[in-house]
C-alpha cells in the first residue's frame, strides 16, 4: 500500500468509527420508533422510550459518543484476493488510537490480571479482527461497538436440559426465552438478539455476533429460523418486561438466527445480546483507500 | 403521568412518600461513587464530603478539563449490583437518601432502604448524552486517586430523569417485573 493510500484509508477509518459511535443505524432508529409507538403514553415504558430517543438525536447532533462504554471494538473485513490485510491491520489500530484521542471511544481495554488500562483501546485481542476473503474487487469494513452490560447478559446454553427440553426446535426456543428472561432490563434493552444454534463453544458465539451485522427489518432465507424469530419476538414481547426491564411491551426489537453444523455429541445455543444502543456500521473502499459507500 | 420534583438534600419524609414506579427530576447536587468508593467506605474511609440527605449516583463520568474548569462529556449509569455488598452500610453509616444506577439491586439493599429510609432510582441505561445535558456544572472532585471514573464528583444537575425502581416500603418493581415476567414466560413455553 502506498502511503498516499494508508492515510486515506485511515481518514475513512476514523470517520467510520465516529459515525459507528454516534450515529444509530437507520433501522435501529426505525425499531426504536416503533416501541415508542406501541407503548402506552404516561408509562415508565413510554417514559425510557422518550429518553433514549431525545439520546440519540443528541449524541448525532453533539457528535458525541451514545453511550459512554464504547464497547469492544468487532471488526469484520471483506476483502479482495491478494489484498494486504497486515498494513490493513496496522491502519485500523492507528485509527482506533486517534478516534480515542478525539473521544470518539472511551479508554475501554484492560489488562485481564493487571487491570491495567491500556489507555488507546490496543491490546490482546484489541480491536477483534475477522478477515475473510471474497470475489468482489472491493474492501467492505463493518464495524460493531458492543458494550459490556449486554454482553455480560449473554449466554451458552447446552441442549438437552430438563427445564428447556431436547434437541429440537423447542428447546432452542426455550432456551432463547431463558435468556430473555434472565437478562430483564440488565443489558439496557429492548435489545437485539444474535444467535447461533449449534457448532462449538467457539464458533457457535461467532455465529450468534455474525447475525447482529443483518438490519432489523431483513428476513431470514431459512424460513424455519425465520419463523423461530418472528416466534421469539413475539413472545418476548408478551413478556411484559419492557424497556429498561420498567414493564411494558418493548422487550426485544430484533432477533436474528444462524445456525453452524456441530458435532455428535455437543448441541450449543450461543445467545448475543446486544443494548437498544447498537452501534453498528459499515462501508466499502476504493482502491485509494477512500469510503465509496455507507452500507447501513 | 406526574413527574415529581425532588431536590436534594432530600429529607427521610420526602422519601418516605415516594413509591415503586414514580417518576421523578432531580435538581441539586449528586455525588458520584461506584466500585472504589464503596470499597474505602466499607473500610471504615471517612467520606471527603458530607453525604447526609444525599444521592450517590453510580457512574464514571467521562470528564474534560476545559483550562480550570471540568466539563462532562457523558455521563450515564453503570450497573449497580456490583454494589450489593456494601450500599446498605453506606444508608445506615452516612445517611444517604437515595442510589442512582441501572439494573437494580438486591434484597441487602431493598432491606437498607426499608430500615434507613432510602430508596433505588433507575436512570435510563445507556443515555449518556441526555445524563450530560443534565449535569449543569462540575462542582469538583475528591479522591481523584483513585482514578477519574472512579473518583467522587460533586455534579450540580437540573432535572436529572429517573424511575423509583425500589422504595423505602420494601417493593422493588424488579422483583415484581422478574416474577411476573417468568409466570408470562412460562405460559408461552414452547
Ligand atoms: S449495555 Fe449498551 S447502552 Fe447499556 S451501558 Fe452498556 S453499552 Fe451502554
Amino acid at each position: 500500500m502506498s502511503t498516499a493510500t494508508t492515510t486515506a484509508l485511515q481518514a475513512s477509518l476514523i470517520e467510520l468509527i465516529r459515525v459507528t459511535s454516534t450515529v444509530l443505524p437507520r433501522d435501529v432508529v426505525t425499531a426504536v420508533a416503533a416501541g415508542k409507538k406501541q407503548e402506552t403514553a404516561g408509562t415508565n415504558a413510554a417514559y425510557a422510550l422518550d429518553v433514549i430517543d431525545c439520546n440519540i438525536g443528541l449524541a448525532k447532533t453533539t457528535s458525541q459518543p451514545l453511550c459512554q462504554d464504547t464497547g469492544s471494538i468487532l471488526v469484520y473485513v471483506h476483502t479482495p484476493v491478494g489484498y494486504d490485510q497486515i498494513t490493513f491491520e496496522e491502519t485500523f489500530i492507528e485509527a482506533v488510537k486517534e478516534a480515542t484521542v478525539k473521544g470518539y471511544l472511551r479508554q475501554n481495554s484492560v489488562d485481564s490480571i493487571t487491570g491495567k488500562n491500556s489507555g488507546n483501546n490496543i491490546g490482546p485481542g484489541a480491536p477483534d479482527f475477522h478477515f475473510h476473503q471474497w470475489r468482489e474487487d472491493h474492501v467492505e469494513v463493518k464495524l460493531m461497538l458492543k458494550g459490556g452490560g449486554c454482553e455480560n447478559v449473554g449466554a451458552t446454553y447446552t441442549l438437552p436440559n430438563a427445564k428447556f427440553g431436547g434437541r429440537d426446535l423447542k428447546g432452542v426456543e426455550n432456551a432463547i426465552l431463558d435468556c430473555v428472561l434472565q437478562a430483564q432490563g440488565q443489558g439496557c434493552g429492548p435489545g437485539i438478539l444474535g444467535v447461533g444454534i449449534g457448532g462449538d463453544r467457539v464458533s457457535g458465539m461467532a455465529c450468534a455476533k455474525e447475525q447482529l451485522l443483518r438490519t432489523l427489518d431483513d428476513t431470514n432465507d431459512d424460513p424455519v429460523l425465520s419463523e423461530l424469530e418472528q416466534r421469539i419476538i413475539n413472545k418476548a414481547n408478551q413478556s411484559g418486561i419492557g424497556p429498561m426491564g420498567f414493564g411494558g411491551k418493548t422487550t426485544l426489537m430484533g432477533c436474528k438466527i444462524g445456525k453452524r453444523n456441530r458435532v455428535p455429541a455437543s448441541f450449543f445455543v450461543s445467545i448475543s445480546y446486544m443494548c437498544w444502543a447498537f452501534r453498528r456500521q459499515g462501508i466499502t473502499l476504493a482502491a485509494d483507500g477512500n469510503t465509496t459507500k455507507w452500507l447501513y | 403521568m406526574a413527574v415529581i420534583s425532588l431536590t436534594t438534600p432530600i429529607t427521610e419524609a420526602q422519601i418516605r412518600t415516594l413509591k415503586v414506579g414514580d417518576t421523578v427530576e432531580i435538581t441539586g447536587r449528586l455525588y458520584t461513587g461506584r466500585d472504589a468508593v464503596h470499597h474505602r467506605l466499607h473500610h471504615g474511609e471517612k467520606p471527603p464530603v458530607d453525604l447526609a440527605g444525599h444521592i450517590i449516583y453510580h457512574c464514571g463520568p467521562v470528564m474534560v478539563k476545559d483550562r480550570d474548569k471540568w466539563l462532562c462529556k457523558g455521563a450515564g449509569p453503570t450497573t449497580s449490583s456490583r454494589e450489593e455488598p456494601y450500599q446498605w452500610e453506606v444508608m445506615r453509616d452516612h445517611g444517604i437518601r437515595g442510589v442512582i444506577g441501572k439494573g437494580g439491586m438486591g434484597p441487602k439493599t431493598l432491606e437498607g432502604c426499608v430500615k434507613y429510609g432510602c430508596v433505588y432510582l433507575h436512570a435510563i441505561g445507556g443515555a449518556a448524552q441526555v445524563a450530560a445535558q443534565k449535569i449543569t456544572r462540575v462542582d469538583g472532585v475528591d479522591w481523584m486517586d483513585l482514578g477519574s471514573p472512579e473518583a467522587i464528583w460533586h455534579l450540580w444537575v437540573e432535572k436529572f430523569p429517573c424511575i423509583v425502581t425500589m422504595d423505602s416500603h420494601g417493593n422493588s418493581l424488579h422483583k415484581q417485573v422478574f416474577e411476573a415476567s417468568a409466570a408470562a414466560l412460562e405460559k408461552l413455553k414452547a
